[in-house]
């Protein structure tokens, strides 16, 4: 076998490699009932879930609770399914949670809890909210 | 209403578009005429009508900047992107803020491109540019904005729409000639100079990755297979070198202005343009080795395309909103995904196919490849770098791969990797490791013809260098973790080999040097983002071991701080105390204390209550009136350091619900050795109403000291007063002013709170409220009798401000190095563009 062949299969071997591995450390977007059943199959792999803050009849956000210290805080998240968990999150509340449309939480299940270790928010877009001051 | 300007530059655009095409179909024209003089009448059509392109280019520029200078705000693009505050450097940054204006910029770089195409490439001209005239006629095709009427398309998002067209607001349907007082602002993290220079850096990096492309294509096409690389070289390495220079200007930016703590966040709009810069790179070096074999010459083939269509996938994927949530800073969805997709696949299908039709024409060698030669290396190296970008293309394609599967009917669930930071470093740093080692080694083969004893010989004095280096390194730095004691050792050996490189060449010829400069550069880089990045050290870091919360029962490391107004916290050495709020001056450098300050009725002058000084220096004095930039917070953070001050920083806050809530910068005290970067992370809101304690009564005398919320207090003096709030008061009516003394932490402050008796028995009471000690003094009652006062007191919870603060030691030998590699750049494509004249 020619040394170049030899390269060839190394490069082809490592792109494999690299492909495995991505997928392998890939996350996932999933529900909460399916991220409880990952944790308790022995997955600690964090997950992605998507879902909107829990409102009341009037739209007002309920669940909410800040710690003393306001370093971390917790929020209840409906997932797609509405189903609703309490999610905990340890960093100060992001100034504009209150007004994102959707919450995506990355993280997992520890001891029954849901910890959130990374919050994107999807905020309304500059584009839709734009309202004219029209004085 | 300007409608002049705005047709004006409609126009421009559709000029610049038919005659990109017309410029395409005269060249190739040109390319087939069988003879010279029919060649040389379609080469000046071509010819001119690229200059007519250009100068169509820049018409829509001159246009579009008219009409965000003059403030044209029936325009959409004023409107939503600039205002008539905005200071005049950040006019240009709102320019190519919008996904059109950045299309300008590409279009006008490869039109400045072209033209020196057209005047230096005579042998090259007509397939070069041809190529470069469909790409302009896609760029300009984007901004067109044109619907055609039989199949009701849309082609292209117009920068010149107007407002009344743009948005669906009912006041169009009342007026239709309604003009906005004043636009929408710039984004705040854009108002910084590295904007108005990296974008231009960057899509001039962009632009310059085409002549490496056309001149491959025209290559192929003309079977001159190895003709190409010459003129092209030179090019390819100014493109290196330029967006090189545009994606760490990006980076600087975002430690500068983003608060994620680094400049680097393995973001998909980041990782977009990484890649092709990494396939340029390894592009470059194989060309290099192309006089001397053919695999190379098939090689740079392959990279020298990959690289534009890498450059075109990053645009589809930037801009054609499929990245969605997964990155923070890609542009809005303009509805140009189909477009893009187009211009990507058009150039991918139409390069593939050439490649493949002549595949077989393309010379090629049976010989093999020796160990101890410099091809053997350069490929080595080419490989790592190409396996780098695979790497961290892969995973940052995966919404893509979602869209395809449900393209396909098929539902994917897959989501990028869950922290992103951790998962391609642990990658790239075994890269990167790799590389250094290569090109470190290497170098010894580019120069001199090796075999087995004559190599051990090179690399005994680099080896024994590097180690020695390496252990006071180490030493000094204190590093233990295997991973970076490895790369820190493939840097130093990667600098010191090239060094002594350096010194050899320097004596035969000083103009070869740049290569060895370029990668004594890449070494001080690696080993600058190895201390920055992974020495990074959290000030803030709160271990104090309390239970975070009861129901977690876990402990958790707390990278944030709670801070008290005037309250110093011990944080991992230093004494970190917030001061204040401040607003940022306009006409002088500096900040001013809220508390300093009372507004006026325009939102952008204050008058000073008492002298202005910053940084020991007297601004303004006490009734000045003077301008300041409302929008923004800066909290003043005090730290201390032994005793001795370290840094105030001034981390920035703007509340903008128009450009998305709350946007937080950074501040940053550069030193020699590290920066210290602070950034706040949660803040009071003064909207809501504070919680004031119950009123605390007590009776004083005149001179009397007594205790406000533990802080001494002194009541100063009693006066009565006629003018209250610019108001006389009538004769009948007494109002009094106490002067009441309070000592805080670091000042004195004095609360005057007003008692008024209005026609005869109303009684009103003007509370005082110190802010930087939250308290609140009301003059409650008098009692003549006894000539004491009555004072009602309450307390509420300081201001306070939650920050983050970080330590980044030895950052500056990043962009040290970063300038090395500049001029590394530099030196080697001087030289390369003298090779092709010559």
């Amino acid at each position: 076998m020619k040394r170049s062949h030899i390269i060839a299969i190394i490069i082809v071997a490592a792109a494999i490699g690299i492909i495995i591995t991505t997928a392998g450390d890939a996350s996932t977007y999933v529900n909460f009932d399916q991220a409880q059943q990952m944790s308790d199959a022995g997955n600690s792999t964090p997950i992605h879930v998507v879902g909107s803050l829990k409102k009341d009849q009037s739209g007002h956000i309920i669940g909410l609770e800040n710690s003393v210290d306001k370093l971390s805080f917790s929020f209840v998240l409906v997932d797609d399914n509405h189903q609703e968990q309490k999610v905990f999150y340890n960093e100060p509340m992001p100034p504009d949670f209150l007004r994102s449309e959707k919450v995506v939480v990355v993280g997992g299940y520890q001891n029954s809890q849901f910890v959130a270790k990374k919050i994107l928010l999807k905020c309304p877009s500059k584009y839709q909210e734009q309202k004219l001051v029209t004085r | 209403m300007h409608f002049l300007i705005g047709n004006l530059g409609h126009l421009f655009v559709i000029a610049s578009f038919v005659a990109s095409l017309v410029c395409a179909f005269a060249y190739w024209k040109s390319f087939y005429s069988a003879n010279n003089l029919e060649k040389g009448k379609w080469v000046n059509n071509a010819r001119f009508a690229f200059y007519f392109h250009s100068i169509s280019v820049l018409g829509i520029i001159a246009s579009l900047f008219v009409i965000i200078y003059r403030h044209y705000f029936e325009y959409h693009y004023a409107y939503s992107h600039s205002s008539l505050h905005l200071p005049g450097q950040y006019m240009i940054s709102c320019f190519w803020e919008g996904q059109e204006g950045s299309f300008l910029l590409w279009m006008f770089w490869q039109a400045v491109l072209g033209v020196i195409l057209i005047r230096t490439q005579r042998a090259w001209e007509a397939p070069v540019m041809i190529v470069f005239a469909l790409v302009q006629a896609f760029l300009a095709s984007m901004i067109l904005g044109v619907v055609i009427p039989a199949i009701n398309i849309k082609i292209g998002s117009s920068p010149f729409i107007l407002l009344r067209d743009a948005m669906s607001d009912p006041i169009f349907k009342i007026d239709p000639n309604f003009i906005p007082k004043d636009g929408h602002g710039l984004n705040a993290l854009l108002q910084n100079y590295w904007m108005v220079i990296h974008p231009p850096t960057l899509f001039l990096g962009f632009a310059l990755t085409l002549p490496p492309f056309a001149f491959c294509i025209a290559g192929l096409w003309q079977k001159k297979y190895s003709e190409w690389i010459k003129p092209a070289l030179p090019w390819a390495l100014l493109g290196g070198a330029v967006l090189g220079l545009g994606i760490l200007m990006g980076g600087y930016w975002a430690y500068e202005t983003l608060s994620f703590g680094g400049y680097w966040n393995w973001d998909p709009v980041e990782n977009a343009v990484y890649v092709p810069w990494l396939i340029l790179i390894a592009s470059i070096h194989v060309m290099m080795t192309y006089k001397n074999s053919n695999t190379a010459l098939k090689t740079s083939i392959i990279l020298a395309i990959s690289v534009f269509i890498l450059i075109l996938y990053s645009t589809f994927l930037t801009r054609s909103g499929i990245l969605g949530d997964t990155s923070v800073h890609s542009f809005t969805d303009l509805g140009l995904s189909g477009q893009l997709l187009l211009y990507l696949l058009f150039f991918t299908v139409a390069a593939i196919i050439l490649c493949i039709s002549r595949w077989k024409e393309i010379p090629s060698s049976e010989k093999e490849v020796s160990v101890y030669s410099r091809e053997f290396w350069v490929f080595l190296g080419a490989t790592a770098l190409c396996l780098m970008g695979f790497q961290v293309l892969m995973p940052t394609s995966i919404p893509v791969y979602n869209k395809i599967i449900e393209l396909f009917g098929g539902h994917s669930n897959l989501a990028p990797p869950a922290n992103q930071i951790e998962f391609y470093s642990k990658f790239q740093l075994w890269f990167g490791v790799a590389v250094a080692l290569i090109s470190g080694t290497g170098q010894f083969f580019w120069w001199k013809k090796m075999d087995k004893g004559k190599l051990k010989k090179e690399l005994l004095t680099p080896v024994l260098f590097s180690l020695v280096i390496f252990a006071i390194i180490i030493s000094v730095a204190k590093v233990y973790s295997p991973v970076y004691l490895v790369l820190t050792l493939a840097g130093v050996y990667l600098i010191v080999s090239n060094v002594k490189v350096l010194l050899s060449v320097t004596k035969v010829n000083p103009n070869l040097s740049g290569g060895a400069v370029a990668h004594i550069g890449v070494g001080l880089v690696l080993i600058g983002i190895l201390f920055s990045a992974g020495y990074s050290n959290v000030v803030s870091l709160n271990n104090s071991g309390m239970i975070v919360n009861k129901e977690m029962g876990t402990d958790f490391n707390r990278d944030n701080l709670l801070l008290f107004i005037n309250e110093a916290k011990s944080m991992a050495g230093y004494d970190i105390e917030y001061r204040s709020e401040n607003l940022e001056l306009r006409n002088k450098r500096g900040y001013v204390r809220k508390n300093d300050i009372d507004p006026t009725s325009d939102p952008y002058r204050v008058v000073a209550i008492k002298d202005i000084v910053y940084k020991g220096e007297k601004l303004y004095s006490a009734r000045d009136t003077f301008e300041i930039y409302p929008e923004n917070t800066f909290y003043e953070i005090e730290m201390r350091k032994n005793g001795k001050l370290a840094a105030t920083l001034y981390p920035r806050i703007q509340i903008n619900p128009a450009m998305g809530g709350f946007l937080a910068s950074p501040d940053i005290k550069k030193n020699f050795d590290r920066d210290i970067y602070a950034h706040v992370s949660a803040m009071m809101s003064r909207e809501e109403e504070p919680n004031w304690s119950k009123t605390e009564e007590v009776k004083v005398k005149i001179g009397q000291q007594f205790f406000i919320n533990d802080y001494v207090a002194i009541l100063e003096e009693i006066k009565r007063i006629d003018q209250l709030g610019g108001v006389t008061l009538n004769a009948e009516d007494v109002a009094v002013k106490a002067k009441i003394k309070i000592e805080g932490e670091h000042e004195s402050f004095y609360a005057e709170p007003v008692f008024l008796i209005r026609n005869k028995n109303e009684v009103g009471r003007i509370p005082a409220e110190i802010n930087d000690l939250g308290i609140r003094i009301a003059l409650l009652n008098i009692h003549p009798q006894t000539n004491e006062f009555s004072l009602g007191t309450n307390a509420r919870q300081k201001d306070w401000v939650v920050i983050k603060a970080l330590e980044k030691p030895f950052i500056n030998v990043l962009w040290l190095g970063t300038c090395v590699l500049m001029v590394g750049f530099g030196m080697a494509m001087v030289r390369r563009f003298k090779e092709f004249k010559s």
